[in-house]
Formats: C-alpha cells, structure tokens, sequence
C-alpha cells in the first residue's frame, strides 16, 4: 500500500512539465509490476488523481485496474471511469504510453459491446482515436475499433466522417485490413459505392505474405460492389497485388466469381436462378443484402444501355428489352433511376414514353470550375508528396543496402550512382 | 453497251427490275449464252453450263458438292451421273465407290458398281507405280538433277489422279531440290498450290504462292493472273475479304479459261464482286470495282454481280438486295463460297443501311423499311445493333420512328475524362503512398528481425 501512496505522491508532483513527465514515465514503468499486483484494490485510489493533469498515471493505474477479467457489474462502472477518462486526458502525457492506452480502449469496447450498447462508446471512440493519431494522416490501432463500434450502432455517419481523411502512415497491417474492410461495408451501409470500392481494393491489393480472412471477405464485397457500381468486374487483380492474393483469391470466392460470369452474361433470368441457388452461402457470409442489389442492379445496366440508342422510348418496349414483366415495372425503375441521378429522362405518362435527354450539365458554371480547380491543387499537393517519399526512399540505408545488392540484376543505367558494395 | 453508267436511267431500271436482267447486249446464241451463265439469279443452277466450266478433279468435286446440298432430287441425280461419267474417264477408283453408293442405284444399271472397271484401273495402277519406282530409281543412282525431278513429278501426277493428295503433294515438293531453273520452280508452285487448294489447306496455298512471285523473270500473265486467283481463294477461306477482293480484282484478262482445274472466271467476277461489295468503302469500291477496265470484262460473265454492284453504288439498295437474294440459292451451292454467304450478306447489309443514313441529320424510318423491304420493327432492330456497335452514330425517337443523327459533344467528353482520370489519379496515387508505408513497415520488421 504504501508503494502505491508514494506513487500517487510521485505522480501528483511530477504531472506539470515535459521533462518532469519523462522521468515520471520511468518511474511508472518500473512500478508497472507492483500495479498489476494489487490490481483489484487500485479502484478507489482513481479518485485521488485528476484525469486531465495526471493523465500519464491516471492512464498506468487505470490500466492495471482493468487487467482482471471483466463482468456486467464492473462494466458499467468501467465504462463510465473510462469514458471520462478518455475526454478530459491530455494527449501529449498518453501518446507517451500508447500501448496502454490502445489496451484500455480495446477493453473499453469489450466492455461497452458486453453490456450490448455499443452507441455508448462512438463519441468516447471517436475522441480517444483524435486523441492518440500523431497527425490526420495516422492511422492507429483505435480506428477499426472505432469503426467496428459504429458498424454495431449503426451511425454510419460518424463513422464516414474519419473515413473522409486520407491515410498515409500505418502502424500496423493488420489495423489496415480492418480498417478499410469495416470502412468499406460502412460506405456501402451509406450507398457511397465508389469509396466502399476504394477501400476494399485496398485491402485486397495490400501487401501480404501469408492470404487472411480479412482479404477473402473483402474480396467477395468487392466483387459484390464492383457489379453494382461498374457493372463488370475486372478479371484479374492489378501487377501490384501481393503474389498470394493474385494466387488464391479467386478460388476461395468461387460462387462469387460465378455471380459475376453469370451476370456479365446478361440474362437476368440466368441470374436469379443462380442466386436463389445459392442464397444459404450468401447468407452465412452476410452478403444477401448485397447480391439484391447486384440483382436489381442489372436491370439498371440494361437501362443506361437504351439510352445510348434511344431518343425515345415506350414502356413497353423498356419492358420487354429489360425482360421485366409488366410496364409498370420499368416506369418504377426509370423513376428511381432518374430520381438517383442515373440517366436524365422525362416520363409521358399519357403517351406510355419515356424521352432520354442527354447530360445537362454544360461545364460552365462557377461551381464547375471551383471544383475543378480544387481537384487540380489537391493533385498537385498529393504529387509533391509523392516526390518528397520517392526522395526519402533514396536516401533510406535499408532501401540503398538492398538496391546496391542486387544492382548486377539491373541495368547498369538504372544505378550508376549506388556504389557496388554498400555498406552501413 | 453502258449497263454500267447507265444504271440509273429508268428503262434500264425496268430491265433490271425484271430479275433476268438480258442486258448484255452482245449477240449470243441462247445455247452460248447458256453456258457462260450457268448462274442465273432466281432459276436453278444449270448443271450441265456449270460443270462444262471445269476440268479434272475439281468438277468431280464440284459436283459432288451439289448433289450432296442440294434439294431438288432430280438436280441431285443429274450431277450425280455426270460425276459418275467424269470419274469413269479418270483412274480414281475411290471417288468412283463413293460415287456409286451415293446414286444408289437410282439412275439405272447403265450407273452401277462396275467392279470389273474397278480392278482393272487397280490392277494397272500397282504396274505403273512399280514401273514409275524403278524409274526413279535408276535415276537417282545416275543423279541426273532433270530426270530425277521429271520422275518425282511424274509420281505427283500419278497419286493426284488416283485420289493420294498427300502423297502427291509430297511427291510434287520433293522436286524442289532438283529443280534448275526458274520455270521449274513456277511449275513446282502451280502443282503444290492445285494439289493444297483440293486438300483445303490453304496456309500452303499462301507459302507457295509468295514464293512464285518472288521469281518474276519466269512469270508469264496467265501464270501471274493464276497465281492471284489461288491467293484470292486463300484469303477468302481465311475470311480476309478485303485482301481476297484486291486479288481477285487484279486478275488479269488473261486468265481465260486455263485455271479451270481450280476456277473459273465467273468465279472470279463473283466471289471479287462480292467480297469487294462487303469490304471495301465507296471510294475504293468505285476506283477498284467500277472504274477497272480489266475486271469489267469478267463482271460481263455473271450481271447480276455486275447490276448489284451498281445498284449499291447508285443507293438503289431494294434492287441490290432483291438480286443478293436471288443469287444465293445457287450461290450456296459453290465449294468455295457457300459458308462465307451469309457473312458477307449480313456485311453487304449491314454497310447499305450505314450507308442509307449516313448523309442525312434525321431519317423517317417508315421510308427506309421500304427501301430495304423490311418491316419498321425489324428495321428499328438492325438499327440498335448496328448503333450498339457504333457503327452508326445515331439515336432512334421510338414513337416517332425517325432516326436522328447525334454527333458526339467534344467538349463535354473532354471535360469528364478529364474529371475521371483526375480521379484515378487521386486514388491511385493515394492507394500508392499506402501500399509502400506497408513495404517500409514490413521491411522494418524484417530487418529488425535480422539483427
């Protein structure tokens, strides 16, 4: 008991400047320990330390506290030490203990989905991840977390809020695949397909040595996604995809694959069969959502079609073109589609037409080029950038150690300036 | 006679409308008018005119063909016998079985298995093969280069007329080593390209072919007009139309009647005719076609080509295509030509309705079907195909039945490719950047691991 006063003591009167912080963090990571000892008695020494000033301590204490395993009576006081916790900290003290930090949120989130409101933890999520990333461009182990947790509540909103921010730097691989997995399936909870795509295709190109669970589920939602949203899908995967995933991928996701075939092929009738076939496997794996879309989906394809040879055309034709049964089925899907901003077109309904006119837009109005002008300058930024990496990389020892090894493989041109042994 | 320029004049469009077409006005004899056109559009093919252009084996074949196609029994027993004639007059006793099973006794005991004539052409070929063998032999201890080619040629000329085509094309190229001069090397070539054209091997045809021709001081003009017609037939069974059109078009006059063991020169006015309908653009098709001296001499041989032609030319589509159909009946009944028929009938098609609506801003479609005697709906069809396929850059008012023509707005295309590819380049430079903090995390730990 005593040990713990004094560290409280220590804490209290080392929590004011930088350097004092510093030395507090050694004295901490030696009573770790003798914390973890006596972890179920710490809980009402929190009390005696103010979460915004001593956060370094506060967050070491906590820690230990939430060491043992968890119940529904500790989880909903937890829940509350924590979210407070994780609101009035200061950043600077807890970036200086990430680990920890990461494993209170972590069981945090146990926590908050055990007692089945995961509504709770979105805003104390979305603060710790603002609280722990180095910079907007930082990706932690917090956001698929975070993510997770909206998936779970359901606000996807907040959840495409972080998703809107570019990530550059990554801590770890694993957080990546989550993150783009979940970030994927919220964009497609919100219909915004294109980026739903972007964040797949990232996971399934990424680097990988060994294929993961991670990727195959992605991979069968972005074939899913890529149906819905392009209307064909890719046979193979780009140059830059990992060996691995360019190997087995695809037999992993074999019905998958054949939903494609089958819907590149055009026949809707052919399609619905297949699907009603094959409806359990698309239910344990979650997607049955996703393949009613790609069903309905076709019938659009077929749509946008007519309007590239038609001025005008009647229901009825559309029907019989798009194999849907009744005129008043493609009235439906013309509406929506029009509505969605699919095709342009005006509806006769006294004649049974539909008139296909073409883009309205002109490209010439302010907005237009605003927005233009704003894709040029954020082009140009994201290029410096990646002149700034490509200058960090050749002067990387590791990536010159590596280039000067294998410089016989190459052209002599191509690495004239690495000398031929290269040593560190 | 101005069958040709003329096409427009409405008496001539009378003639013509009368399917028969008699406007080749030289003075022919019925009975010679009759052989030169065994073709003519809507009556049945005259066997008898058509088999009278060929010789040798391919008539036998020709025949064959016709009889196994065709419908009209009484048309089917009439080539079957002349076959029947033709192979008795030959040393080919395996066609002659075939033959003789195919008449099935229906033509009498006059055309029935004659075994006899069967053993005797048998026995009389083993003699002559020894014979020939130990000729060759003698020759070849003596290695004298002349002898030793005349006799492998000799043992070409003998499996050809028995039916061995491979071995006769063996035989025929094994005198390439002993060949002297240049005329050796062209009769070479001619043999090895007739005995490939039978076997329908018509990759040879090609190699032989090119390598006459690079012998030019040996050519005369019926050999070189020879020499087009068998790259001609190449490129149509490889379905080059517009490579077979130019060689059939630059069939010389001179060819007359002396590739008739391959084709004949109505042959060669039909299957140009139509390849160049198929393939070539107006400009082309005026130039080589229309405007060629040479050709219009053999386009004489079959008008209705030479009326269709013109008629497309002149946009008179209903009559082209009323002639086109008439002809290909008798047309599906040529060994060449019966599987390219409807390709380049659905070409010739396809390229009179582009052509129909290529001059005008807005078509009322109720006027093109009649042009083309079709009905609106299968018209509006051919028209979203031929418009999916961007052949045609047009859009269909359905309710109206007009066909507007649509000219593509640059600048909005360019403004959202522009957009697009802005895009890309967003993502994947994005996606880029992350991949390779990946490698530099996971090259970090393998390095950290190494030490």
């Amino acid at each position: 008991m005593n040990s713990v006063e004094g560290l409280l003591t220590q804490i209290r009167g080392l929590s004011s400047t930088a350097s004092d912080v510093l030395s507090l963090q050694n004295v901490l990571k030696q009573a770790d320990e003798s914390l973890h000892a006596e972890s179920t008695r710490l809980l009402p020494f929190l009390d005696q330390l103010d979460p915004s000033k001593h956060s370094l301590g506060y967050l070491y204490f906590l820690e230990a506290c939430t060491a043992g395993p968890v119940t529904t009576e500790s989880a909903s006081s937890f829940v509350l030490i924590i979210a407070r916790f994780i609101s009035s900290c200061v950043a600077e003290q807890i970036r200086l203990a990430p680990d920890k930090f990461i494993s209170v949120c972590k069981r945090f989130k146990d926590q908050v989905l055990l007692l089945e409101e995961p509504l709770r933890g979105v805003a104390p999520m979305l603060t710790a991840v603002r609280k722990l990333q180095s910079s907007t461009e930082h990706l932690t182990t917090l956001h698929p977390e975070f993510l997770l947790l909206c998936l779970l509540a359901k606000c996807y909103k907040t959840g495409l809020s972080i998703l809107e921010e570019d990530i550059f730097e990554v801590d770890q691989p694993r957080d990546l695949y989550l993150y783009c997995y979940y970030g994927g399936m919220i964009c497609i909870g919100q219909k915004c397909f294109r980026k739903a795509l972007e964040l797949l295709h990232n996971v399934v190109t990424a680097p990988m040595s060994t294929i993961n669970a991670i990727a195959v589920e992605a991979y069968k939602k972005y074939i899913l996604v890529s149906l819905i949203h392009h209307g064909q899908l890719s046979t193979s995967l780009p140059k830059y995809a990992s060996g691995v995933a360019q190997r087995n991928l695809k037999s992993l996701c074999l019905s998958y694959m054949e939903l494609a075939n089958s819907y590149n092929n055009g026949k809707i009738a052919d399609l619905e069969t297949y699907v009603q076939a094959n409806m359990e496997k698309f239910g344990s794996d979650n997607n049955l959502g996703l393949v009613k879309q790609v069903v309905s989906s076709i019938y659009k394809r077929n749509i946008q079609r007519l309007t590239q040879t038609y001025l005008t055309l009647s229901l009825q034709d559309i029907a019989n073109t798009v194999q849907l049964n009744r005129p008043k089925e493609a009235e439906m899907h013309v509406l929506q589609m029009i509505q969605d901003g699919e095709i342009y077109a005006t509806i006769n309904q006294k004649d049974g037409m539909v008139r296909f006119v073409e883009d309205p837009e002109l490209y010439k109005t302010c907005e237009m080029i605003e927005h233009i002008d704003l894709s040029i300058q954020r082009l140009m930024t994201l290029s410096n950038k990646l002149t700034v990496m490509d200058e960090l990389i050749s002067c990387d020892p590791l990536y010159l150690g590596k280039a000067g090894r294998e410089r016989q493989r190459f052209d002599f041109d191509d690495f004239d300036s690495v000398p031929q042994r290269f040593n560190i | 006679m101005d069958g040709i320029e003329g096409a427009s004049n409405p008496m001539m469009e009378e003639m013509q409308a009368n399917g028969t077409g008699g406007v080749d006005g030289s003075p022919l004899t019925s009975t010679s008018r009759r052989k030169n056109r065994p073709i003519v559009s809507g009556e049945p093919l005259d066997i008898e005119a058509y088999a009278g252009l060929y010789t040798g084996r391919t008539k036998i074949k020709r025949l064959m063909f016709i009889a196994n196609h065709c419908d009209n029994p009484g048309m089917q027993l009439e080539a079957l016998r002349m076959a029947y004639d033709e192979i008795k007059r030959g040393e080919n006793t395996h066609l002659y079985r075939e033959v003789v099973q195919k008449i099935d006794g229906r033509l009498g005991p006059n055309y029935a298995m004659d075994a006899a004539w069967c053993s005797t052409i048998e026995r009389k070929a083993e003699q002559r093969k020894e014979k020939l063998e130990s000729e060759l032999n003698a020759y070849r201890t003596n290695l004298i280069k002349e002898s030793i080619r005349m006799g492998y040629n000799d043992f070409g000329d003998f499996y050809y007329a028995h039916g061995a085509l491979g071995d006769a094309f063996k035989s025929y190229v094994r005198t390439r080593d002993y060949c002297t001069t240049s005329k050796h090397i062209i009769q070479m070539c001619l043999n090895a390209i007739l005995v490939s054209i039978e076997m329908v091997q018509f990759s040879n045809v090609t190699s032989y072919v090119s390598k006459a021709e690079q012998t030019p001081e040996a050519l005369d003009p019926p050999t070189v007009a020879k020499l087009c017609c068998a790259a001609g037939l190449a490129h149509l069974e490889a379905k080059k139309y517009k490579l077979a059109a130019r060689k059939f078009l630059e069939v010389g006059p001179e060819l007359g009647n002396s590739y008739s063991e391959v084709i004949a020169p109505q042959d060669v006015a039909t299957y140009g005719g139509l390849c160049a309908l198929a393939s070539f653009d107006r400009t082309e098709l005026k130039n080589k076609v229309i405007d060629n001296i040479n050709f219009r001499d053999f386009l004489e041989l079959v008008p209705e080509v030479r009326e269709l032609i013109n008629d497309f030319y002149s946009s008179h589509y209903a009559s082209c295509l009323e002639y086109l159909g008439n002809l290909k009946s008798n047309l599906m009944l040529d060994i060449h030509l019966y599987d390219h028929v409807e390709t380049l009938y659905d070409q010739i098609r396809n390229k009179a309705l582009i052509q129909y609506t290529l001059p005008f801003v807005s078509v009322d479609m109720r006027m093109m079907a009649d042009a083309f005697k079709t009905s609106v709906v299968g018209l509006e069809k051919e028209l979203e195909a031929l418009i999916t396929d961007n052949q045609i850059q047009a859009r269909i008012d359905s309710h109206n039945k007009i066909l507007y023509a649509r000219h593509a707005d640059q600048r909005n295309a360019t403004f959202q490719r522009v957009l697009q590819t802005g895009n890309e380049f967003d993502q994947g430079v994005r996606a880029m950047l992350l991949r390779s903090s990946l490698l530099k995390y996971d090259y970090n730990i393998r390095a950290l691991r190494k030490h």
